[in-house]
């Protein structure tokens, strides 16, 4: 792509792809951070997480600034519509993607008194791994303008619905077996959903990379394998 | 006081363009020259009756003498040749047996530079209807001349001087003089070259409001410099460059997705 | 968000100081530039003012007399036995009396007494020869004057009202005389002895000058002797000089001639033209008869001198003497010379008027407008809105632009060979005239009309043509309209420039001299400008003040038509 004859506002347009790349470098290190204070029982790192997600929250109204005062000022068309409209979108879904890294953290710090049986986190950890590598590929697709790779992990969210799925049969069979096991598997249950919504948000992104590069929204329904709303475990105790 | 179309009535109303309108004025494989200058090369494009179309592209890109061909103005240019095919509902234009006089009565221009006539405001609307024998008497020609001046938002502020000079008039005042003076002939398509470009900003907002009034009645061609005026009052655009009509369609489209990265980038203004 | 991206501007290249002392020397230096170009203009400007200034105030003085004559007002007897000696009272008989007569008559008794044939003579060289018309006019207007006595302006001749007019020919007058003078007799050759030595100083001065011309040719003999000429032939300047020596030193009486200034002395009534001199008498002719031989006493006669030579002036001493004599009593009045625009040309400058170049200029204008506005507006505008550029009507343009750089008398002569020898027009008619300037200032016209068209901005064209009228009546409605102001203009000025043209109507013979006013177009006629030209040839001293007038007419007339150029662009601008 050439160069704007306004230097100014292509420096501008390379600061919202920057502003982006900073913002999502400290989400995925959120949500990596978060999952590390849970499963290490460290509350003062998962208060360090908590507090780390004002940075998020700070870049995020700065992105906003900018992106108004763009519009106002540039006025811009056409592939600079679309890459400042998708800035504004996926600057608030990384945004979220802080604030729902925070709520694992709190959970995190509230539950860390409590012993849980080994095998629990392997799931999540799981789902963690993965909504991680998922925000870190469409993160580089966005910032490699490849519609394609973004997609990709479009495509690929349903892995972490199906992870999700099994993990909540999972923190659903351990609360059956052992009641005293619900308060901390109620929490463990929102850090799993919370980490669903990562992905969700992800996939947000990637459609809007694909907008931002095609112009165009991904055309089909995306493939979702979320069914936890419809499942249900016949507990021992009936 | 914002005088710009309200975007969401913009939205609906490309929304209902979608449904395709029946063509105005098609012309096919048009090339026009300056002597041995090629001015527009195969230039195909289909205009829609009773919408505008807007017309943009760098200067020198060929988009004002397309729109020049449009009403036969280039036959005053002595070195200008046309070539093709330009049909106004169907009618070659360039048929020999059509007289060119009579065309530009039915295909009225207004022109860049506002340029109302050294003479009163009721003479300049009253000269076309005069000369083409609109009326058949005084009071029919007070008729269109107030017509024409509402038609073109003008008559609440000069009604009480139409014997006033139009020359007297503010630039904003002057052009819609000259829409006005161009209504008054009642013309099937309404050609703009560059209509706003030597007015203030309220004066070209008078104006795309005007349009957005008159494409009901008429067909407007616009061509402009200003990508936001093209954005905002046209429903469909179409890009020329180096005598090419590079790309054409839905104003929204052009806009946000252009396909061509000629149009990409100049509409982006990254053009080198 | 900075804008600034490129790299720092070179430190190397260097800003506009204030204070520093190049820049302010380079300050001065456009100062002082600027000062010296503000100089250069306003020497311009005063040089060309200065000449404009002197030329106009040369032309005025010299012809604002012009637009004056002198005329003897005085009582006259319309005597019927003069004009109507048969006494048959119809207007032929009227019209052929001697009216002459009737004003010489008048003169007379104006100044009675003037009985010797000479004198009569100049004294009736006073009137003009067309003194009595006037009074012809009055009398078949009114024939009931006959016999009766009017008071009347009688037209004095050229040389009285120039001698009249002119300030250098003045005489000085001696009034306080010191001695009483006895005149010998009252006509003819006199002597009148003066008891004081009144004459002294004049003897003296005249002495004087016998002196200088004594000295003066001494000097040439010793110049010529100094060459080695011969001395038979200084022998004869020798003699002339010791005769001037003698004169200068002897007492006897000193005789004037019409080389020195002339001296007069007006005694008892009468006046005496001196012809010899001495301290305490002079011998002269009478010119006005003395009443008596009385002693006269001192204070109540006078010596009056004219310093001009008699020889040097169109007008002796005696008709001078009458004139002063007509002029004491109050009987001379200067009043506007009407007549100067009511009369055709004569040989009698008193008699001379423009009215028939005047009429003549009018008819040859007419005829060149008639041609010209429509020919070359018609032709500017097919040339510049609707000929095709090709090389025919290239070729066409720039012979036009050469047309109006040919010399004027070159259309003269095409006029003589065209209109007068091919078509065999009337020569001297204003109708050739008229054709003939037509050529002249028809490229003229042609080129400021086509200025003026293409003045007018393309997009009025376009406004027109954008609302469906066609070329000609974009033309016709629109551009021509905002293009005639520019148009008039030029028609304006190529008519004045017609108006002052003179060469090309001599070659088709409008240099004649004609007495009457013309009264159509194929009558022989002259202008204003060849008028001028015909007068400023004539060695009548009163002629040049004629053509000075003729002149201011003329400037009077070309700044009549700028101004109504000017009205008129004026009005047109505020229509549009």
């Amino acid at each position: 792509m050439s160069e704007h004859i306004v230097k100014s506002y292509e420096q501008e347009l390379s600061t919202l792809d920057s502003k982006i790349s900073q913002m999502g470098g400290l989400a995925e290190q959120l949500v990596g951070e978060a999952f590390d204070s849970l499963a290490s029982h460290n509350p003062t790192r998962a208060q360090a997480t908590v507090a780390s997600d004002a940075t998020i929250d700070l870049l995020h109204r700065e992105l906003e600034e900018q992106v108004i005062m763009m519009i106002a000022r540039r006025q811009p068309l056409a592939n600079d519509l679309r890459q400042v409209i998708s800035v504004l979108k996926v600057a608030g879904e990384l945004e979220r993607v802080g604030d729902l890294a925070k709520n694992v953290a709190k959970r995190a710090q509230t539950v860390s008194g409590e012993t849980h049986p080994k095998g629990l986190l392997t799931g999540l950890q799981h789902m963690t791994e993965l909504a991680s590598r998922q925000l870190k590929d469409v993160l580089d697709a966005f910032a490699a303008r490849d519609a394609e790779r973004a997609m990709v992990v479009w495509r690929k969210d349903e892995n972490l619905d199906a992870v999700y799925n099994s993990v909540f049969r999972e923190l659903l069979t351990y609360m059956m077996e052992d009641p005293r096991n619900i308060g901390l598997c109620s929490h463990l249950l929102f850090v799993a959903k919370n980490l669903e919504r990562i992905g969700d948000h992800t996939t947000n992104i990637a459609e809007t990379v694909n907008y931002m590069t095609r112009g165009t929204m991904p055309e089909g329904e995306r493939p979702k394998s979320d069914i936890t709303s419809s499942t249900l475990v016949s507990g021992p105790l009936r | 006081m914002d005088m710009r179309p309200d975007p969401l009535v913009m939205m609906t109303s490309s929304v209902q363009d979608q449904a395709p309108k029946p063509v105005k004025v098609a012309a096919k494989n048009v090339n026009v020259y300056y002597g041995a200058k090629q001015a527009l090369k195969d230039v195909s494009v289909d205009i829609p009756v009773k919408a505008v179309t807007a017309f943009i592209g760098p200067s020198g890109c060929g988009k004002s003498t397309f729109l020049r061909c449009i009403n036969r103005m280039n036959d005053t240019v002595a070195s200008c040749r046309v070539e093709g095919l330009i049909q106004i509902d169907g009618k070659d234009i360039y048929d020999p047996a059509l007289d060119p006089v009579q065309l530009r009565a039915r295909v009225g221009m207004v022109f860049q530079k506002p340029n109302p006539f050294p003479k009163s405001i009721y003479d300049n609307v009253a000269y076309g209807p005069r000369i083409h024998g609109l009326s058949r008497s005084k009071a029919e020609l007070d008729e269109i001349v107030e017509h024409s001046l509402r038609k073109a938002s003008l008559w609440e502020e000069v009604k009480d001087r139409l014997k006033d000079s139009g020359t007297g008039l503010s630039g904003g005042q002057q052009q819609r003089l000259c829409i006005a003076r161009t209504i008054a002939i009642n013309p099937e398509i309404i050609l703009m070259d560059e209509p706003c470009s030597a007015l203030d900003p309220i004066a070209t907002a008078r104006i795309e409001e005007l349009m957005a009034e008159l494409r009901s009645n008429f067909t407007i061609i616009i061509v402009t410099h200003s990508m936001q005026q093209a954005a905002r009052v046209s429903q469909r655009t179409a890009f020329f460059h180096l005598g090419i009509l590079v790309e054409k369609g839905e104003t929204s489209q052009i806009f946000t997705n252009p396909t061509d990265k000629r149009t990409q980038d100049y509409i982006t203004g990254r053009f080198g | 968000m900075t804008d600034i991206t490129s790299g720092e501007f070179p430190s190397s290249i260097r800003r506009v100081e204030f204070d520093s002392a190049e820049s302010k020397a380079r300050l001065r230096g456009r100062y002082k530039s600027e000062a010296r170009f503000k100089a250069y203009g306003i020497v311009a400007l005063v040089i060309t003012t200065s000449f404009l200034l002197a030329l106009l105030t040369s032309i005025v003085s010299r012809g604002v007399p012009g637009f004056f004559q002198n005329y003897l007002v005085t009582e006259v007897l319309v005597d019927a036995a003069k004009i109507d000696p048969q006494g048959k009272g119809t207007p032929e008989a009227l019209r052929a009396g001697d009216y002459s007569a009737v004003a010489r008559a008048a003169l007379a008794d104006a100044i009675p007494g003037i009985n010797e044939r000479q004198l009569k003579k100049e004294l009736n060289g006073l009137l003009s020869s067309g003194a009595g018309d006037d009074l012809r006019e009055m009398v078949l207007a009114n024939p009931s004057l006959l016999g009766q006595r009017i008071r009347t302006p009688l037209l004095l001749a050229d040389q009285a009202d120039i001698f009249l007019k002119e300030t250098e020919s003045a005489v000085r007058v001696f009034a306080d005389t010191r001695g009483s003078a006895t005149p010998s007799a009252t006509t003819g050759d006199i002597t009148i002895l003066v008891s004081g030595n009144d004459f002294a100083d004049d003897v003296a001065l005249i002495k004087a000058e016998l002196v200088n011309s004594a000295v003066a040719l001494e000097k040439n003999i010793a110049l010529r002797a100094g060459r080695g000429a011969s001395a038979e032939s200084l022998a004869d300047l020798k003699a002339q000089a010791a005769e001037l020596r003698q004169r200068a030193a002897g007492t006897a009486s000193e005789t004037l001639d019409s080389k020195t200034a002339s001296r007069l002395v007006a005694i008892n009534g009468g006046v005496v033209k001196v012809k010899e001199m001495t301290p305490t008498s002079v011998r002269g002719d009478v010119i006005v008869p003395l009443t008596t031989t009385a002693e006269a006493a001192p204070g109540t006669w006078q010596i009056r001198v004219y310093d001009r030579p008699e020889a040097d002036r169109n007008m002796n001493d005696r008709a001078a003497t009458f004139l002063e004599q007509l002029k004491s009593k109050g009987l001379i009045e200067s009043k506007f010379n009407w007549a100067f625009f009511t009369r055709g040309d004569s040989r009698e400058a008193e008699l001379a008027g423009i009215q028939g170049a005047l009429v003549g200029s009018i008819l040859t204008l007419l005829v060149t407008i008639g041609l010209c506005l429509p020919i070359g507006v018609l032709a500017a505008i097919y040339l510049e809105e609707f000929a095709p550029k090709n090389r025919f009507t290239e070729l066409i343009e720039i012979n036009i632009n050469n047309l109006a750089a040919v010399p004027s008398i070159v259309f003269g002569l095409l006029g003589l060979a065209v209109f007068l020898n091919f078509f065999g027009l009337p020569r001297s008619a204003p109708l050739v005239g008229g054709l003939v300037l037509a050529l002249l200032v028809l490229p003229t016209i042609i080129i400021a009309s086509r200025a003026a068209l293409k003045s007018v901005p393309p997009s009025i064209r376009e406004a027109a043509l954008g609302v469906g009228a066609s070329h000609q009546q974009a033309v016709f409605h629109h551009v021509l309209p905002l293009a005639m102001p520019g148009i008039m203009t030029g028609t304006i000025i190529g008519m004045a420039h017609a108006l002052g043209e003179t060469a090309p109507l001599l070659m088709i013979g409008m240099i004649a001299f004609i007495v009457d006013v013309p009264t159509s177009l194929t009558q022989a006629a002259t202008v204003l400008p060849v008028q001028i030209f015909l007068w400023s040839d004539l060695p009548e001293p009163a002629f040049k003040m004629k053509t000075a007038a003729a002149i201011l007419v003329l400037l009077a007339v070309l700044f009549l038509m700028n101004g109504i150029s000017i009205w008129l662009r004026k009005k047109f601008e505020r229509r549009w």
